[in-house]
C-alpha cells in the first residue's frame, strides 16, 4: 500500500448549494484520498451527500446555485476546483469517468449506442469515426456484450437493464480513464445481474490499471469490492479504514449501526431486525456539535457542543471522528475493538 | 396443522396482449395463503410477481385459472361481497409519495377508505386516525400535514396506517421497502413484523431483496417467469434449496463481511431474464440453467413436495443435489 501513489487528493472540500429555503451544505469539510489501482468506496445514506463530492470532483455541476466553498481536489498535481467549466472538458471522460445509477436516464434515447460510446473518444484523441467505430465493439467485446455488432447499431430502448449497464462501463473505459467513479452503479439492477456488474468491474480493474471510487449505500457490494471505506454522514466523513478495519472494528457509533441494520443471509430470523432511529438531519441548519448525536444510543453532552475530531487507531489510518474515542472520554464508555 | 385458508390461487393465469404475441406475465401459479401468515414472494424484476399481485386485488382478470377468497372466485362476488372483499384486502405501494394525493392532508388519506365504508363517523373518526398514526410512531401533530412534508419512511408508514385502517385480513405489500434506505428498511420491517402479532394480518410480501424477506416472511416463494419455482418455510430455503435458480439468486447476493464475501463460490448466471412473449410449454429456467436436460426443453415441470411443507418444480431436484455434494 505504502507504495503506491496518490492520484487523486480532496482537502477539505465543502460545497454548498444555494436554495429558496436557505444554503444546503451538502459536503462540510471533507478530506479523501484515492491511491492507483484501489477501489475506494464512500458508504453513506440518501441525502449524506456523497454524490454531490464526485459531481463536484468530476467538475458536473458546476451550475449557478452551487458553490465550492473551500477545498482543493488535486488530480496529478492540478487543483480541479481552480478550473473553469470549459478546463475541466479535458479530463472529464478522459482522465476520469463516470457510471450513473440508472443507466436509461443518462444515456440518449434519440441516438445509437455506438454513437453514444464513441462520443468521448472522438473528442479526446484525433481518429477517424472508423477507428473510433472498431475501438466501440472491441470494448463491447470487453464488457462481455453478446454480438456487439448489432448491439452497436441499437438504441438505448431495446437494450435491457444489465446491458444498459454494460453500455455505460463501456463508454467510461473507452478513453483509458485513471479513475472510475460509479455512483450506485448496481442499485437500479436485479441481485443476479448485479453479481454479473460486480464481477465484470473487479475484472476490469485490474485489466485496465484504473481505480475504482464507488458510492453505495449496499454494504454487501462493499464488502465484495472495496479495499478502503470512507463512511460518510450529513457531509462530512466520519469514519475512513481498511475494509477489515471497518467491518471488523468500527469506531464510530453510525458504522456500527448500518453494518447492524444490513440485512445478512447468514444469520438467523430475529424478532427484531436492527435499525437507527429516526432520520438524518436537515443540512439547511446542521447540528452545530455532532450530526449523529440525535440518533446516536451513546450521545454525551459534549457531541451537541462541538463536532468531534479524528481519532487515529492503529498504523492504517484507520481513523473516526467520535467523541467516545477521545482519551478524555471515560474508559468503560469508550468503544471497544469487538466485532459486531 | 390446523391452518384456516385464506385465500386460494388456483392455476392462475394473467396474459396480455401485445404487438409482439401474448405476453404470460403469471403462468399457472397455485398457491395457498393462510390466515395470519406473512408469504414472501421473491423474484427478478419482470418475473411477474406485481402482476401476481394486482390479480390477487381484482384490478387484472385471469385469463385463465381462479383466486379463492374463503372459498368463492373472486370474479363470481356480487355487489356487496365485492365491498367485502375491497375491504379485507389492501395494498401498500414501493413509492409511497407517488401513491398519496398530494392536496390532501394525510389524516383524511388514511380515513378515506373507511369513509367510503362508513366504518367510524363523528368523533370516533378522529380518535381511529389518532389510534393508527399511534400505531405507527407518529402523533396528533402530523394528522393535518401533507405529504410532502414527511420523509421516505414516515410516508411509508402512513400507507401501512391507511391499509390498517379498514382492519384488512391481507395486506399485499408490492416492494414496499425498496425505496428507502438501509437504516430505515429495517424500521419498516419491524413494524410490519409488531403489527402482525397485535392485528393478526397475513402478509404477501412482494420484494426482489432476499436477505430482508427473511426477516418478515413464514414462507417464501420464489418466482421466475411467470411461474412458481419454490415454495418453502422461510428458514429452510437459505439452509436447503433445490431450485437451479434459487441457489443461484442466493449466491448473487453479497454478504456484508470482507472475508466471508470473498471465498464465496458464486454462480454467476449468465445473459438476462428471457422475454416472458409467446412463451414455449418448456420449463421456464431452461435457457439459463446449467444442469438443464432433454426433459427440461419438452414439458413444464410441476411443484413436488420434496420435504414438509418444501415444493420445488424441477425434474432434476434430486440429482443436482447428487451433482452438488461431489463437487465439493
Amino acid at each position: 500500500m505504502e507504495e503506491k501513489k496518490k492520484i487523486l487528493e480532496i482537502k477539505n472540500l465543502s460545497v454548498s448549494f444555494d436554495t429558496y429555503a436557505g444554503e444546503v451544505q451538502a459536503v462540510r469539510d471533507a478530506s479523501w484520498d484515492v491511491m492507483e489501482g484501489e477501489t475506494v468506496a464512500i458508504v453513506g445514506e440518501s441525502g449524506c451527500g456523497k454524490t454531490v463530492t464526485i459531481q463536484t470532483v468530476m467538475g458536473i455541476n458546476r451550475t449557478d446555485n452551487c458553490r465550492i466553498k473551500s477545498g482543493e481536489i488535486l488530480f496529478k498535481g492540478d487543483d480541479l476546483v481552480k478550473k473553469t467549466r470549459k478546463e475541466m472538458h479535458k479530463y472529464q471522460g478522459k482522465d476520469m469517468s463516470i457510471i450513473f445509477q440508472d443507466p436509461f436516464t443518462y444515456l440518449n434515447p434519440t441516438s445509437k449506442v455506438r454513437n453514444q460510446i464513441r462520443e468521448g473518444y472522438l473528442k479526446h484523441y484525433k481518429v477517424s469515426k472508423k477507428e473510433a467505430n472498431e475501438k466501440v465493439i472491441e470494448l463491447l467485446k470487453i464488457v462481455n456484450i453478446p454480438n456487439p455488432e448489432r448491439v452497436a447499431k441499437q438504441y438505448p430502448h431495446e437494450l435491457s437493464g444489465g446491458m444498459r449497464q454494460r453500455v455505460m462501463i463501456a463508454m467510461a473505459l473507452i478513453c483509458n480513464p485513471k479513475i472510475l467513479f460509479a455512483d450506485e452503479p448496481t442499485t437500479a439492477l436485479d441481485v443476479t445481474v448485479q453479481a454479473q456488474i460486480i464481477d465484470l468491474m473487479n475484472q476490469l480493474k485490474d485489466d485496465f490499471q484504473a481505480s475504482i471510487v464507488l458510492i453505495t449505500h449496499d454494504m454487501g457490494v462493499v464488502a465484495n469490492m472495496a479495499d478502503r471505506i470512507y463512511v460518510m454522514y450529513a457531509g462530512k466523513i466520519v469514519e475512513h479504514g481498511l475494509s477489515e478495519d471497518i467491518f471488523y472494528h468500527p469506531k464510530h457509533p453510525y458504522t456500527i449501526g448500518l453494518l447492524q441494520a444490513a440485512p445478512r443471509l447468514d444469520q438467523k430470523k430475529q424478532d427484531l431486525q436492527y435499525s437507527i432511529p429516526g432520520t438524518p438531519p436537515d443540512l439547511i441548519n446542521p447540528p452545530k456539535g455532532c450530526p449523529f448525536a440525535a440518533r446516536c444510543p451513546h450521545t454525551m453532552n459534549i457531541c451537541v457542543e462541538e463536532f468531534p475530531e479524528n481519532v487515529y487507531f492503529g498504523d492504517n489510518n484507520h481513523f473516526a471522528a467520535c467523541w467516545l474515542n477521545h482519551p478524555a472520554c471515560l474508559k468503560e464508555k469508550q468503544i471497544g475493538g469487538e466485532k459486531v | 396443522m390446523n391452518r384456516e385458508v385464506l385465500l386460494e390461487l388456483k392455476d392462475l393465469h394473467t396474459f396480455f396482449k401485445v404487438k409482439s404475441g401474448i405476453l404470460k406475465a403469471v403462468n399457472g401459479i397455485d398457491l395457498t395463503i393462510y390466515k395470519g401468515e406473512s408469504i414472501g414472494l421473491v423474484g427478478e424484476s419482470g418475473c411477474g410477481k406485481s402482476t401476481l399481485g394486482k390479480t390477487i386485488m381484482r384490478l387484472y382478470k385471469p385469463q385463465k385459472g381462479q383466486v379463492l377468497y374463503k372459498g368463492k372466485d373472486i370474479w363470481d362476488f356480487n355487489k356487496k361481497e365485492l365491498l367485502q372483499y375491497r375491504k379485507d384486502i389492501q395494498m401498500i405501494f414501493q413509492d409511497p409519495y407517488a401513491s398519496f394525493d398530494p392536496l390532501t392532508i394525510i389524516g383524511d388519506t388514511i380515513a378515506e377508505g373507511m369513509d367510503i365504508h362508513r366504518m367510524h363517523q363523528g368523533k370516533e373518526r378522529s380518535n381511529k386516525i389518532l389510534e393508527l398514526l399511534k400505531l405507527i410512531g407518529l402523533g396528533r401533530e402530523h394528522m393535518n400535514r401533507f405529504p410532502h412534508e414527511f420523509s421516505g419512511g414516515q410516508r411509508q408508514r402512513v400507507g401501512i396506517a391507511r391499509a390498517l385502517a379498514l382492519e384488512p385480513q391481507l395486506i399485499v405489500c408490492d416492494e414496499p421497502i425498496s425505496a428507502l434506505d438501509v437504516s430505515i428498511q429495517a424500521q419498516i420491517v419491524n413494524l410490519l413484523n409488531k403489527l402482525q402479532k397485535e392485528v393478526g394480518v397475513s402478509y404477501l410480501f412482494i420484494t426482489h431483496d432476499l436477505s430482508m424477506v427473511k426477516q418478515i416472511s413464514d414462507r417464501i416463494a420464489v418466482m421466475y417467469l411467470g411461474s412458481l419455482v419454490e415454495i418453502s418455510p422461510s428458514e429452510e430455503i437459505y439452509e436447503k434449496n433445490y431450485h437451479p435458480y434459487t441457489k443461484a439468486l442466493l449466491s448473487a447476493i453479497p454478504i456484508p463481511d470482507p472475508i466471508i464475501e470473498k471465498k464465496r463460490k458464486r454462480i454467476i448466471l449468465n445473459g438476462d431474464i428471457p422475454s416472458p412473449v409467446n412463451l414455449k410449454e418448456e420449463c421456464a429456467f431452461v435457457s439459463r440453467c446449467p444442469y438443464a436436460t432433454e426433459e427440461c426443453r419438452c414439458k413444464r415441470p410441476e411443484l413436488k413436495e420434496i420435504s414438509p411443507d418444501h415444493f420445488v418444480s424441477c425434474f432434476n431436484a434430486d440429482k443436482i443435489e447428487a451433482l452438488e455434494n461431489q463437487s465439493f
